[in-house]
Protein backbone atom coordinates (compact mmCIF):
# COMPACT_ATOMS: atom_id res chain seq x y z
CA UNK A 1 0.00 0.00 0.00
CA UNK A 2 1.46 3.36 -0.97
CA UNK A 3 1.08 5.93 1.77
CA UNK A 4 0.58 9.67 1.58
CA UNK A 5 3.78 11.52 0.75
CA UNK A 6 4.49 13.39 3.98
CA UNK A 7 7.17 16.08 4.33
CA UNK A 8 9.63 15.56 1.56
CA UNK A 9 13.22 16.60 1.16
CA UNK A 10 12.73 16.92 -2.58
CA UNK A 11 13.07 20.61 -3.24
CA UNK A 12 14.24 20.45 -6.81
CA UNK A 13 14.59 23.92 -8.18
CA UNK A 14 14.01 24.56 -11.89
CA UNK A 15 13.77 20.83 -12.53
CA UNK A 16 10.85 20.42 -10.17
CA UNK A 17 8.92 23.46 -11.35
CA UNK A 18 9.30 22.58 -15.01
CA UNK A 19 8.00 19.10 -14.14
CA UNK A 20 4.96 20.56 -12.36
CA UNK A 21 4.26 22.90 -15.27
CA UNK A 22 4.63 20.05 -17.78
CA UNK A 23 2.12 17.95 -15.83
CA UNK A 24 -0.44 20.74 -15.40
CA UNK A 25 -0.29 21.78 -19.07
CA UNK A 26 -0.54 18.13 -20.20
CA UNK A 27 -3.76 17.55 -18.25
CA UNK A 28 -5.20 20.85 -19.41
CA UNK A 29 -4.59 20.06 -23.09
CA UNK A 30 -6.02 16.57 -22.63
CA UNK A 31 -9.34 17.84 -21.28
CA UNK A 32 -9.48 20.51 -23.96
CA UNK A 33 -9.00 17.82 -26.61
CA UNK A 34 -11.93 15.73 -25.28
CA UNK A 35 -14.28 18.71 -25.60
CA UNK A 36 -12.70 19.81 -28.88
CA UNK A 37 -13.39 16.51 -30.66
CA UNK A 38 -16.96 16.47 -29.32
CA UNK A 39 -17.77 19.96 -30.62
CA UNK A 40 -16.04 19.33 -33.95
CA UNK A 41 -18.32 16.28 -34.30
CA UNK A 42 -21.22 18.71 -34.71
CA UNK A 43 -20.24 19.04 -38.39
CA UNK A 44 -22.00 15.68 -38.74
CA UNK A 45 -25.21 17.08 -37.24
CA UNK A 46 -25.73 20.10 -39.49
CA UNK A 47 -23.92 23.23 -40.69
CA UNK A 48 -26.28 25.28 -38.49
CA UNK A 49 -25.48 23.28 -35.35
CA UNK A 50 -21.72 23.57 -35.89
CA UNK A 51 -21.84 27.29 -36.68
CA UNK A 52 -24.06 27.98 -33.67
CA UNK A 53 -21.67 26.36 -31.20
CA UNK A 54 -18.50 27.71 -32.81
CA UNK A 55 -20.19 31.12 -32.85
CA UNK A 56 -20.52 31.08 -29.06
CA UNK A 57 -16.74 30.52 -28.92
CA UNK A 58 -15.95 33.54 -31.07
CA UNK A 59 -16.05 36.01 -28.19
CA UNK A 60 -13.28 38.06 -26.55
CA UNK A 61 -13.34 35.87 -23.41
CA UNK A 62 -12.92 32.67 -25.41
CA UNK A 63 -10.26 34.44 -27.48
CA UNK A 64 -8.25 34.92 -24.30
CA UNK A 65 -8.91 31.29 -23.38
CA UNK A 66 -7.48 30.23 -26.76
CA UNK A 67 -4.40 32.35 -26.08
CA UNK A 68 -3.99 30.51 -22.75
CA UNK A 69 -4.40 27.14 -24.45
CA UNK A 70 -1.81 28.02 -27.06
CA UNK A 71 0.57 29.17 -24.31
CA UNK A 72 0.08 25.85 -22.53
CA UNK A 73 0.74 23.79 -25.64
CA UNK A 74 3.77 25.85 -26.70
CA UNK A 75 5.38 25.37 -23.29
CA UNK A 76 4.48 21.66 -23.14
CA UNK A 77 5.84 21.09 -26.64
CA UNK A 78 9.21 22.84 -26.18
CA UNK A 79 9.68 21.43 -22.70
CA UNK A 80 8.74 17.96 -24.03
CA UNK A 81 11.59 18.21 -26.55
CA UNK A 82 13.86 19.24 -23.68
CA UNK A 83 12.81 16.14 -21.70
CA UNK A 84 13.60 13.92 -24.67
CA UNK A 85 17.01 15.61 -25.07
CA UNK A 86 17.82 15.13 -21.38
CA UNK A 87 17.00 11.42 -21.77
CA UNK A 88 18.59 10.63 -25.14
CA UNK A 89 21.37 13.16 -25.73
CA UNK A 90 24.59 12.23 -23.95
CA UNK A 91 25.15 15.78 -22.71
CA UNK A 92 21.45 16.38 -22.03
CA UNK A 93 21.51 15.93 -18.24
CA UNK A 94 24.45 18.33 -17.93
CA UNK A 95 22.64 21.06 -19.86
CA UNK A 96 19.12 20.47 -18.56
CA UNK A 97 19.01 23.82 -16.77
CA UNK A 98 20.43 25.77 -19.70
CA UNK A 99 17.91 24.05 -21.94
CA UNK A 100 15.08 25.16 -19.69
CA UNK A 101 16.09 28.76 -20.32
CA UNK A 102 16.22 28.00 -24.04
CA UNK A 103 12.65 26.66 -23.69
CA UNK A 104 11.58 29.86 -21.92
CA UNK A 105 13.26 31.94 -24.64
CA UNK A 106 11.59 30.02 -27.47
CA UNK A 107 8.29 30.30 -25.61
CA UNK A 108 8.58 34.09 -25.40
CA UNK A 109 9.54 34.40 -29.08
CA UNK A 110 6.70 32.11 -30.24
CA UNK A 111 4.10 33.88 -28.14
CA UNK A 112 5.37 37.28 -29.32
CA UNK A 113 4.76 36.12 -32.87
CA UNK A 114 1.38 34.59 -32.06
CA UNK A 115 -0.35 36.95 -29.64
CA UNK A 116 -0.56 40.21 -31.63
CA UNK A 117 -2.04 38.50 -34.66
CA UNK A 118 -4.44 36.35 -32.65
CA UNK A 119 -5.63 39.29 -30.54
CA UNK A 120 -6.19 41.27 -33.73
CA UNK A 121 -8.32 38.43 -35.09
CA UNK A 122 -10.28 38.29 -31.83
CA UNK A 123 -10.72 41.98 -31.06
CA UNK A 124 -9.87 43.68 -34.31
CA UNK A 125 -12.11 44.61 -37.23
CA UNK A 126 -12.23 41.14 -38.83
CA UNK A 127 -15.97 40.65 -38.70
CA UNK B 1 2.23 -27.35 16.59
CA UNK B 2 3.75 -25.99 13.39
CA UNK B 3 6.95 -27.90 13.57
CA UNK B 4 7.03 -29.11 9.99
CA UNK B 5 8.99 -26.56 8.05
CA UNK B 6 8.22 -25.79 4.47
CA UNK B 7 11.24 -25.86 2.25
CA UNK B 8 9.39 -24.92 -0.91
CA UNK B 9 10.15 -21.20 -0.58
CA UNK B 10 13.89 -21.73 -0.38
CA UNK B 11 15.70 -22.27 -3.65
CA UNK B 12 17.86 -25.34 -3.95
CA UNK B 13 21.57 -24.63 -3.39
CA UNK B 14 23.51 -23.52 -6.44
CA UNK B 15 20.43 -23.06 -8.56
CA UNK B 16 21.00 -20.42 -11.26
CA UNK B 17 20.65 -16.84 -10.09
CA UNK B 18 17.46 -15.14 -11.21
CA UNK B 19 16.92 -11.59 -10.22
CA UNK B 20 13.15 -11.48 -10.26
CA UNK B 21 10.30 -12.80 -12.27
CA UNK B 22 9.15 -10.32 -14.84
CA UNK B 23 5.41 -10.50 -14.80
CA UNK B 24 4.47 -7.33 -16.61
CA UNK B 25 6.63 -7.42 -19.70
CA UNK B 26 8.27 -4.22 -20.85
CA UNK B 27 5.08 -2.22 -21.11
CA UNK B 28 6.33 0.76 -19.07
CA UNK B 29 9.53 0.96 -21.11
CA UNK B 30 7.64 1.05 -24.40
CA UNK B 31 5.24 3.62 -23.03
CA UNK B 32 8.17 5.81 -21.94
CA UNK B 33 9.71 5.63 -25.43
CA UNK B 34 6.31 6.26 -27.02
CA UNK B 35 5.77 9.46 -25.01
CA UNK B 36 8.98 10.90 -26.42
CA UNK B 37 8.56 9.70 -30.00
CA UNK B 38 4.91 10.76 -30.26
CA UNK B 39 5.78 14.12 -28.67
CA UNK B 40 8.26 14.95 -31.42
CA UNK B 41 5.71 14.16 -34.15
CA UNK B 42 2.94 16.03 -32.31
CA UNK B 43 4.97 19.23 -32.33
CA UNK B 44 4.72 19.30 -36.13
CA UNK B 45 1.07 18.21 -36.29
CA UNK B 46 -0.29 20.50 -33.56
CA UNK B 47 1.78 23.55 -34.50
CA UNK B 48 0.69 23.11 -38.12
CA UNK B 49 -2.94 22.81 -37.01
CA UNK B 50 -2.75 25.93 -34.87
CA UNK B 51 -0.94 27.91 -37.55
CA UNK B 52 -3.45 27.15 -40.29
CA UNK B 53 -6.51 27.63 -38.06
CA UNK B 54 -5.41 30.63 -35.99
CA UNK B 55 -2.77 32.55 -37.98
CA UNK B 56 -3.62 32.26 -41.66
CA UNK B 57 -6.28 34.65 -42.99
CA UNK B 58 -8.61 35.87 -40.27
CA UNK B 59 -7.75 33.13 -37.81
CA UNK B 60 -10.41 31.93 -35.38
CA UNK B 61 -12.99 34.43 -36.54
CA UNK B 62 -13.02 32.69 -39.95
CA UNK B 63 -13.83 29.21 -38.63
CA UNK B 64 -17.24 27.85 -39.59
CA UNK B 65 -18.76 24.87 -41.37
CA UNK B 66 -17.51 26.05 -44.77
CA UNK B 67 -13.96 26.33 -43.41
CA UNK B 68 -14.03 22.74 -42.17
CA UNK B 69 -15.61 21.69 -45.48
CA UNK B 70 -12.71 23.26 -47.34
CA UNK B 71 -10.12 21.46 -45.22
CA UNK B 72 -11.68 18.03 -45.04
CA UNK B 73 -12.39 17.83 -48.77
CA UNK B 74 -8.64 17.32 -49.06
CA UNK B 75 -7.14 13.92 -48.16
CA UNK B 76 -4.06 15.75 -46.94
CA UNK B 77 -5.88 17.41 -44.02
CA UNK B 78 -7.95 14.27 -43.39
CA UNK B 79 -4.80 12.24 -42.84
CA UNK B 80 -3.19 15.09 -40.88
CA UNK B 81 -6.12 15.32 -38.48
CA UNK B 82 -6.47 11.55 -38.19
CA UNK B 83 -2.82 11.17 -37.19
CA UNK B 84 -3.10 14.08 -34.79
CA UNK B 85 -6.25 12.64 -33.21
CA UNK B 86 -4.75 9.21 -32.66
CA UNK B 87 -1.31 10.31 -31.49
CA UNK B 88 -2.60 13.05 -29.19
CA UNK B 89 -5.18 10.71 -27.65
CA UNK B 90 -2.71 7.88 -27.07
CA UNK B 91 -0.12 10.32 -25.73
CA UNK B 92 -2.56 12.21 -23.51
CA UNK B 93 -4.32 9.10 -22.19
CA UNK B 94 -1.01 7.46 -21.38
CA UNK B 95 0.15 10.64 -19.62
CA UNK B 96 -3.02 10.91 -17.52
CA UNK B 97 -2.70 7.19 -16.68
CA UNK B 98 0.74 7.93 -15.20
CA UNK B 99 -0.71 10.77 -13.16
CA UNK B 100 -3.56 8.59 -11.83
CA UNK B 101 -1.01 5.97 -10.82
CA UNK B 102 0.95 8.65 -8.97
CA UNK B 103 -1.85 10.18 -6.94
CA UNK B 104 -4.75 7.71 -6.60
CA UNK B 105 -3.70 5.61 -3.65
CA UNK B 106 -6.57 3.19 -3.12
CA UNK B 107 -6.81 0.33 -5.58
CA UNK B 108 -10.52 0.90 -6.09
CA UNK B 109 -10.15 4.65 -6.76
CA UNK B 110 -7.39 3.96 -9.24
CA UNK B 111 -9.48 1.32 -10.97
CA UNK B 112 -12.50 3.58 -11.34
CA UNK B 113 -10.47 6.55 -12.60
CA UNK B 114 -8.64 4.45 -15.17
CA UNK B 115 -11.91 2.89 -16.28
CA UNK B 116 -13.34 6.35 -16.92
CA UNK B 117 -10.15 7.39 -18.69
CA UNK B 118 -10.20 4.42 -21.09
CA UNK B 119 -13.90 4.94 -21.73
CA UNK B 120 -13.29 8.59 -22.68
CA UNK B 121 -10.39 7.50 -24.88
CA UNK B 122 -12.53 4.97 -26.75
CA UNK B 123 -15.46 7.35 -27.28
CA UNK B 124 -13.31 10.23 -28.52
CA UNK B 125 -11.10 8.17 -30.84
CA UNK B 126 -14.02 6.29 -32.42
CA UNK B 127 -16.18 9.40 -32.77
CA UNK B 128 -13.34 11.57 -34.10
CA UNK B 129 -12.31 8.93 -36.65
CA UNK B 130 -15.88 8.42 -37.88
CA UNK B 131 -16.39 12.17 -38.20
CA UNK B 132 -13.34 12.59 -40.43
CA UNK B 133 -14.35 9.77 -42.78
CA UNK B 134 -18.12 10.26 -42.95
CA UNK B 135 -17.98 14.05 -43.28
CA UNK B 136 -19.85 15.53 -46.26
CA UNK B 137 -18.75 19.08 -47.09
CA UNK B 138 -21.86 19.64 -49.24
CA UNK B 139 -24.88 18.09 -47.47
CA UNK B 140 -27.88 17.79 -49.81
CA UNK B 141 -30.56 20.02 -48.22
CA UNK B 142 -28.31 22.52 -46.50
CA UNK B 143 -28.47 26.26 -46.95
CA UNK B 144 -25.88 26.94 -49.73
CA UNK B 145 -24.90 30.16 -47.92
CA UNK B 146 -23.31 28.06 -45.19
CA UNK B 147 -21.28 25.78 -47.46
CA UNK B 148 -17.88 26.05 -49.07
CA UNK B 149 -17.98 27.86 -52.43
CA UNK B 150 -17.11 24.71 -54.42
CA UNK B 151 -20.45 23.14 -53.38
CA UNK B 152 -22.47 25.50 -55.56
CA UNK B 153 -19.95 26.13 -58.30
C1 LIG C 1 -7.76 27.35 -30.22
C2 LIG C 1 -7.14 26.44 -30.87
C3 LIG C 1 -7.78 25.49 -31.86
C4 LIG C 1 -8.71 25.75 -32.83
C5 LIG C 1 -9.37 27.07 -33.18
C6 LIG C 1 -8.97 24.49 -33.50
C7 LIG C 1 -9.87 24.33 -34.56
C8 LIG C 1 -10.18 23.14 -35.17
C9 LIG C 1 -11.04 22.99 -36.31
C10 LIG C 1 -11.74 24.13 -37.04
C11 LIG C 1 -11.10 21.66 -36.62
C12 LIG C 1 -11.86 21.05 -37.81
C13 LIG C 1 -10.95 20.42 -38.84
C14 LIG C 1 -9.72 21.20 -39.18
O1 LIG C 1 -9.76 22.45 -39.24
O2 LIG C 1 -8.66 20.57 -39.36
C15 LIG C 1 -10.27 20.96 -35.66
C16 LIG C 1 -10.09 19.60 -35.61
C17 LIG C 1 -9.21 18.94 -34.76
N1 LIG C 1 -8.37 19.53 -33.84
FE1 LIG C 1 -8.28 21.50 -33.39
N2 LIG C 1 -8.20 23.49 -32.93
C18 LIG C 1 -7.46 24.07 -31.92
C19 LIG C 1 -6.55 23.44 -31.10
C20 LIG C 1 -6.26 22.08 -31.13
C21 LIG C 1 -5.27 21.43 -30.31
C22 LIG C 1 -4.39 22.13 -29.26
C23 LIG C 1 -5.28 20.11 -30.65
C24 LIG C 1 -4.43 18.96 -30.14
C25 LIG C 1 -4.22 18.70 -28.92
C26 LIG C 1 -6.30 19.93 -31.67
C27 LIG C 1 -6.64 18.73 -32.25
C28 LIG C 1 -7.62 18.55 -33.21
C29 LIG C 1 -8.01 17.25 -33.74
C30 LIG C 1 -7.46 15.89 -33.31
C31 LIG C 1 -9.02 17.49 -34.70
C32 LIG C 1 -9.79 16.44 -35.53
C33 LIG C 1 -11.09 16.16 -34.82
C34 LIG C 1 -11.88 14.99 -35.38
O3 LIG C 1 -11.28 13.95 -35.74
O4 LIG C 1 -13.12 15.07 -35.41
N3 LIG C 1 -6.86 21.15 -31.94
N4 LIG C 1 -9.72 21.88 -34.79
C1 LIG D 1 3.08 19.22 -28.84
C2 LIG D 1 3.92 18.26 -28.71
C3 LIG D 1 4.11 17.47 -27.41
C4 LIG D 1 5.32 17.10 -26.90
C5 LIG D 1 6.72 17.38 -27.49
C6 LIG D 1 5.05 16.36 -25.69
C7 LIG D 1 6.04 15.76 -24.92
C8 LIG D 1 5.82 15.04 -23.78
C9 LIG D 1 6.79 14.20 -23.11
C10 LIG D 1 8.23 13.97 -23.55
C11 LIG D 1 6.18 13.67 -22.01
C12 LIG D 1 6.79 12.68 -21.02
C13 LIG D 1 7.16 13.30 -19.71
C14 LIG D 1 7.77 12.27 -18.78
O1 LIG D 1 7.78 11.07 -19.09
O2 LIG D 1 8.22 12.71 -17.72
C15 LIG D 1 4.82 14.18 -21.97
C16 LIG D 1 3.90 13.93 -20.98
C17 LIG D 1 2.56 14.25 -21.05
N1 LIG D 1 1.91 14.85 -22.13
FE1 LIG D 1 2.80 15.59 -23.76
N2 LIG D 1 3.71 16.31 -25.46
C18 LIG D 1 3.06 16.97 -26.50
C19 LIG D 1 1.70 17.10 -26.67
C20 LIG D 1 0.73 16.68 -25.76
C21 LIG D 1 -0.70 16.73 -25.99
C22 LIG D 1 -1.39 17.20 -27.29
C23 LIG D 1 -1.31 16.27 -24.83
C24 LIG D 1 -2.79 16.10 -24.51
C25 LIG D 1 -3.63 15.52 -25.30
C26 LIG D 1 -0.24 15.94 -23.89
C27 LIG D 1 -0.44 15.45 -22.61
C28 LIG D 1 0.56 14.96 -21.79
C29 LIG D 1 0.34 14.43 -20.46
C30 LIG D 1 -0.99 14.36 -19.72
C31 LIG D 1 1.60 13.99 -19.99
C32 LIG D 1 1.92 13.34 -18.63
C33 LIG D 1 2.64 14.34 -17.72
C34 LIG D 1 3.28 13.70 -16.51
O3 LIG D 1 3.38 12.46 -16.42
O4 LIG D 1 3.73 14.47 -15.66
N3 LIG D 1 0.98 16.20 -24.49
N4 LIG D 1 4.61 15.01 -23.07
Amino acid sequence: MPTAPAGTLYRGREGMWSWVAHRVTGVLIFFFLLVHVLDTALVRVSPEAYNAVIGTYQTPIMGLGEAGLVAAIVFHAFNGIRIALVDFWAKGPRYHRVMLWVVVGLFVVTMAGFLPRHLMNVFGGGH
Amino acid sequence: MATTQSTAAVAAPRSPYGRRKTTRGNYELYSWVFMRASGVVLVVLVFGHLFVNLMVGEGVSAIDFAFVGGKWSSPFWQVWDLLMLWLAMFHGTNGVRTIINDYAQRDSTRGVLKGLLYLAFAIVVVLGTLVIFTFDPCPANADPELLASFCTA
